[in-house]
């Protein structure tokens, strides 16, 4: 750690990585309520647990995305962070909003209070004065990040990072944009959630993964740079118009299945770039870098990004094929590999390789580490393999064959005990993350062995 | 693609340019949805209130609504469609209104709905809110009437 201001991600990590629990958690239990549905259904109904599961996952990777911004901005910029106390006030802002989204949800204490109750549109159900907060840490973060980088040195990866964190920003703002009619609601939510996890997010992503290898590898920045340009340039010329594969069935013209379906097909593109970038950069890498677990969750977020966001968002992007799949568990399947291999991936690349340095220590724990990549990697991949299935079935069942809805839900229980147990899985490898990352062996050791064999 | 500079240069510009034809295409989609796809004259204060019902139980993160939401319990865009019969609005008013008061059904190893408490009104609004949906043009989605 260069700069002392770098420390601001550790308190960013440790939220985060708390929420992180709190997700998989309130996942398993989703899960386990499929297969036992009565469970909790009194006090907990299914509903309440999704919106924890889901805002959890986001608000947290949001959180690891601040913190490696904090981490990585000072050695680029070669400056620290211009108000520590801004970023840490930034933190606290969204800590009470989060506790204040969970108490909402639980207890319901104000419903239908537009300012208090939450506002119950799929991901953006914080109540208005959570989201009002959102906008106000965002404004703080924002300035400060951009002060930081305006007066130091200027790389790709912070322009490229900026861009991306500015437009997560805007486009947060459509999420106070509420109209009564349901086409509209539909098409401008659909600019908070696509345009974040499709395009501005890419660039947030492509712009870690690259100083990553930055650092990683080693490889000439100026190669680095150029493969990261292009990749978010593919990402955003076909991100933007692949909004479109959300516009086929919502009330918007027809046109959209044309549009939708040609550049929603080329999202692949960018996901795939990632992969030959990462594993090229590797290969015309010198440097043997001490943390090999940082590098594994980095290769492996680029593969499991391509598999989980390209190759099963092309399985059902198609407007001829998305006809019959539209909102089944295949949607499902899509979203829990995606968003693991993306953006839960890149977090915890980002802080595997940060910590050691955040502690001031060498790596630490790197077996335990890997083996959670494995672990938590093996577990949602079958659970996206069980989705699919279960997906598959349902798609022929109801939109073919017209069987209703609840009919074909009580034919695939089989199907949903696995995701449950390949959810139990992923918990555990969270668990051995968790414990990898945060619980160091208690005795520093003066130097890397040096008897390791080169590989 | 030669420098650094180039690559980028690729970026700014090309993402602008999809940009510009992504809001063009919105305000397009935009008009037809007030125009063509929905019923603007039928949008009235109480489908307004029943939008804000749904919203305010969350019911979003069980169901799915044109196909979006959770997939834990039935799509809901054409429940109007499917629980009643085109020639009686009476039908789908009462099966809704008669749904919402049975619910929990209690029944061990099905997926409970809750009990949400919503007045006559409530109800009332909701229902407005759910027939107005159905009427949506919709590229012909679903598939068939179960959703």
């Amino acid at each position: 750690m260069k700069y002392p201001t770098q420390k601001i991600a550790l308190a960013y990590f440790a939220v985060a990585m708390a929420l992180f629990a709190i997700q998989v958690l309130g996942g398993l239990l989703a899960g386990y309520v499929y297969v036992a549905p009565n469970f909790l259904s009194d006090i907990l109904p299914f509903n309440i647990i999704r919106m924890l599961h889901t805002n959890s996952l986001i608000v947290w990777l949001l959180l690891g995305f601040f913190g490696a911004t904090y981490y990585l901005i000072p050695e680029e910029a070669e400056r620290d962070i211009e108000s520590p106390m801004l970023a840490y006030l930034q933190l606290i802002i969204l800590v009470i909003g989060t506790l204040g989204v969970v108490v909402t949800y639980v207890f319901d204490l104000f419903p239908g209070n537009w300012l208090l109750g939450k506002e119950g549109r799929e991901f953006l159900e914080q109540p208005l004065w959570v989201k009002l907060g959102i906008v106000v840490a965002a404004l703080i973060f924002l300035y400060n990040v951009t002060m930081t980088v305006l007066k130091g040195r200027k790389t790709a990866i912070t322009n490229i990072l900026l861009i991306g964190l500015w437009g997560i920003a805007i486009f947060f703002l459509f999420s106070l944009y509420n109209p009564g009619n349901l086409v509209l609601d539909k098409m401008y939510w659909w600019y908070v959630v696509h345009l974040w996890v499709e395009a501005v997010w890419e660039l947030v992503l492509a712009s870690i993964l690259a100083f990553l290898m930055l650092k990683l590898t080693g490889v000439d920045r100026e190669v680095i740079e150029k493969w990261v340009y292009s990749i978010v340039a593919l990402a955003l010329f076909t991100g933007l118009l692949g909004t479109g594969h959300h516009y086929y069935w919502i009330g918007t013209p027809g046109y959209w299945q044309w549009i939708g379906s040609v550049f929603s097909a080329l999202e692949v593109a960018p996901f795939f770039a990632m992969v030959v970038f990462a594993f090229m950069m590797v290969w015309k890498g010198h440097r043997d870098h001490p943390n090999k677990a940082a590098l594994l969750w980095s290769l492996g977020c680029a593969v499991l990004a391509f598999f989980g966001a390209g190759v099963w968002g092309f399985l059902h992007t198609l407007a001829p094929v998305n006809y019959y799949t539209h909102g089944t568990q295949i949607t499902a399947a899509h979203g829990h590999l995606a968003f693991f291999g993306a953006y839960v991936s890149i977090n915890l690349a980002i802080i595997t390789y940060a910590m050691p340095h955040l502690l001031g220590r060498e790596p630490y724990n790197q077996v335990l580490n890997m083996a959670s990549f494995w672990v938590m990697s093996a577990g949602m991949a079958f659970m996206t393999f069980t989705l699919t299935f279960a997906g598959t079935i349902q798609t022929h069942l109801q939109r073919v064959l017209g069987e209703g809805y609840m009919d074909v839900q009580d034919q695939l229980p089989v199907f949903y005990w696995m995701r449950f147990g390949s959810g139990a899985v992923v918990v555990i490898g969270v668990l051995m993350f968790l414990y990898a990352t945060f619980v160091p062996a208690s005795a520093k050791t003066p130097q890397r062995a040096s008897a390791a064999p080169a590989e | 693609m030669k420098t650094k500079s180039a690559a980028r240069n690729i970026f700014y510009g090309g993402s602008l340019f999809f940009l510009v034809i992504f809001v063009a295409l919105t305000v397009d989609s935009h008009l037809y949805a007030l125009n063509v796809s929905t019923d603007q004259a039928g949008l009235t204060e109480a489908v307004v209130r029943g939008k804000r019902v749904w919203e305010k139980n969350a019911c979003i993160d069980c169901h799915t609504i044109l196909g979006e939401g959770a997939y834990y319990a039935p799509e809901l865009g054409n429940v109007w469609i499917r629980r009643g019969d085109p020639d009686d609005p009476e039908v789908a008013r009462e099966f809704i209104r008669d749904w919402m008061k049975s619910q929990p059904s209690g029944v061990e190893g099905r997926r409970q709905m809750p009990q949400f408490n919503l007045t006559d009104q409530e109800i009332n609004d909701l229902t407005e809110f759910l027939r107005w949906v159905s009427t949506i043009k919709t590229q012909n989605w679903p598939p068939n009437d179960a959703g």
